[in-house]
């Protein structure tokens, strides 16, 4: 196998690998926050189920590069890369989704579970709750853009 | 346990914060006709218990229980919760020394506590045992109750137990990692100061009284607010003004009941900023800091609604609430 395979499987599995970790955190903390909730009011189940749901996205989007990612250098389909040069591009492609998704996946875990706060006491503000948590997600869903965008893009 | 292990905690806190008393309930409850109206108005609010239905006193002391033990589901840091029930542990020594050395038995001047309650308290004073008291406690119920014996003067031994109460609590209160509780006492120790100050004012006592009454503090110099309180009642607001407290002062020449309604406000407001924060135990001791300021409050009214007090002068002993 040569150099640039390696660097184009490390890329891969870092971008599933840094965003799971995020995701697992963020959907972690989101979820201690909704039992602390249910188990003082069961009715509010549905809403803050979808709120410690958010932060997991970055794990999908980190798998959703690796599928790509294995699928155009010989693994899943595709060529077998030969040069260190396209092996490094591959690399430094997934790297986008790896860190913001880790990065992202921590803040907006954070910001769900204020959020879970804010259902507790007010479940009528669950559509305003939403959106904090969702904003976090733009900055997951660009680094996916051009993680996608440089991938599909090396010659 | 560090801060994000309180994130299922505080969310439960939360929901029950839901379940607080606030302003316009309490100022419902001032305007009713009688206690009973009041105390009905509690039940449907789900106070209580089915042992306490119409009885006032154990209505408060059940939702003091039940408060107690969430605090323990919770899994609230037992040195956090063994700090705030110092005020009625050295509480219950003075009832305690007084009950000993005057023989009157008085059992409902004892807080409930589950080790040092009144049986076990007066079995301490009774074999001298103070080893059995905590370290901090030792030193002031042997001078105490050695004061009682020796001169019968219950002023000098409330001075050295409320005393011994500032220091522990200041003590403790250092210790902690946790900086609401620091703040929170940091407030305790400078409010009971300035109460210590006022009333001192108002009975003329000397400066020597008030440096042995008055425990330091970071917020006040306690030997100029001494100073102060041993001169005259302008130096007193003149110092109150000077140092950051002049709310104080003016609810002092407001009236007795709106200084000591100033008093609990302004520990409502050292814990005020926790409802907006989502991690560590500071939303749990707010909580439950909150929950007794609720208690007190409704005692208030309570007591006032039986004295047949005016909704206007029950109103103006009503205490802030959190939420």
């Amino acid at each position: 196998m040569s150099l640039g395979m390696v660097f184009a499987i490390l890329g891969a599995a870092l971008s599933t690998a840094l965003a799971g970790i995020g995701s697992a955190w963020g959907v972690g903390i989101a979820g201690q926050a909704a039992a602390g909730v249910v188990s003082e009011d069961p009715e509010q189940f549905a809403k803050v189920l979808l709120l410690q749901l958010l932060p997991g996205t970055q794990g999908i989007y980190g798998l959703l590069v690796t599928f790509i990612t294995l699928s155009r250098i010989g693994i899943l389909g595709g060529t077998q890369i030969t040069d260190t040069h396209t092996g490094l591009m591959y690399l430094f492609a997934c790297l986008p989704i790896a860190v913001v998704g880790l990065v992202s996946a921590y803040h907006q875990g954070r910001t769900s579970v204020s959020c879970i706060g804010l259902v507790a006491k007010k479940p009528d503000q669950f559509g305003k709750a939403m959106l904090f948590p969702a904003m976090v997600e733009t900055y997951a869903i660009l680094s996916l853009l051009v993680s996608i965008l440089a991938i599909t893009n090396i010659k | 346990m560090g801060d994000l292990d309180y994130i299922y905690a505080v969310a439960r806190i939360r929901v029950k914060e839901k379940s607080l008393l606030n302003d316009t309930d309490i100022s419902q409850m001032a305007g009713m006709q009688d206690d009973k109206s009041v105390l009905s108005y509690l039940e449907d609010k789900g106070w209580g218990d089915s042992s306490s239905s119409g009885d006032a006193e154990k209505v408060l002391l059940a939702e003091e229980k039940k408060t107690l033990e969430l605090m323990k589901e919770l899994k609230l840091d037992l040195s956090a919760l063994e700090l705030l029930s110092y005020p009625n542990l050295y509480h219950n020594l003075k009832a305690g020394i007084k009950e000993h050395c005057t023989s009157e038995t008085n059992e409902q001047a004892f807080y409930p506590h589950e080790k040092y309650n009144r049986e076990e308290i007066l079995r301490i004073l009774q074999d001298q045992d103070y080893k059995a008291l905590p370290a901090h406690m030792r030193d002031a119920a042997e001078r105490a109750l050695s004061v009682m014996l020796e001169t019968r003067d219950g002023q000098k031994c409330d001075v050295i137990i409320d005393r011994a109460c500032l220091d522990a609590m200041s003590a403790a209160g250092k210790k902690q990692k946790n900086r609401l509780l620091r703040d929170y006492v940091e407030s305790t120790v400078a409010v009971t100061d300035i109460k210590i100050a006022v009333r001192s004012l108002k009975t003329g006592k000397s400066a020597a009284f008030l440096k042995e009454a008055l425990c330091p503090c970071d917020l006040l110099d306690v030997r100029l607010l001494a100073v102060a309180a041993a001169e005259h009642e302008e130096s007193l607001h003149t110092f109150l003004e000077t140092h950051g407290f002049r709310e104080a002062s003016e609810a002092l020449k407001e009236s007795p009941s709106a200084f000591e309604r100033w008093c609990d406000n302004r520990l409502i407001e050292t814990i005020r900023p926790q409802k907006t924060n989502s991690v560590s135990m500071g939303p749990i001791i707010a909580f439950y800091l909150a929950k007794l300021n609720e208690i007190k409050t409704v005692r208030i009214i309570l007591t006032a609604k039986a004295n047949g007090f005016s909704e206007e002068e029950t109103r103006q002993r009503v205490r802030e609430m959190y939420v």
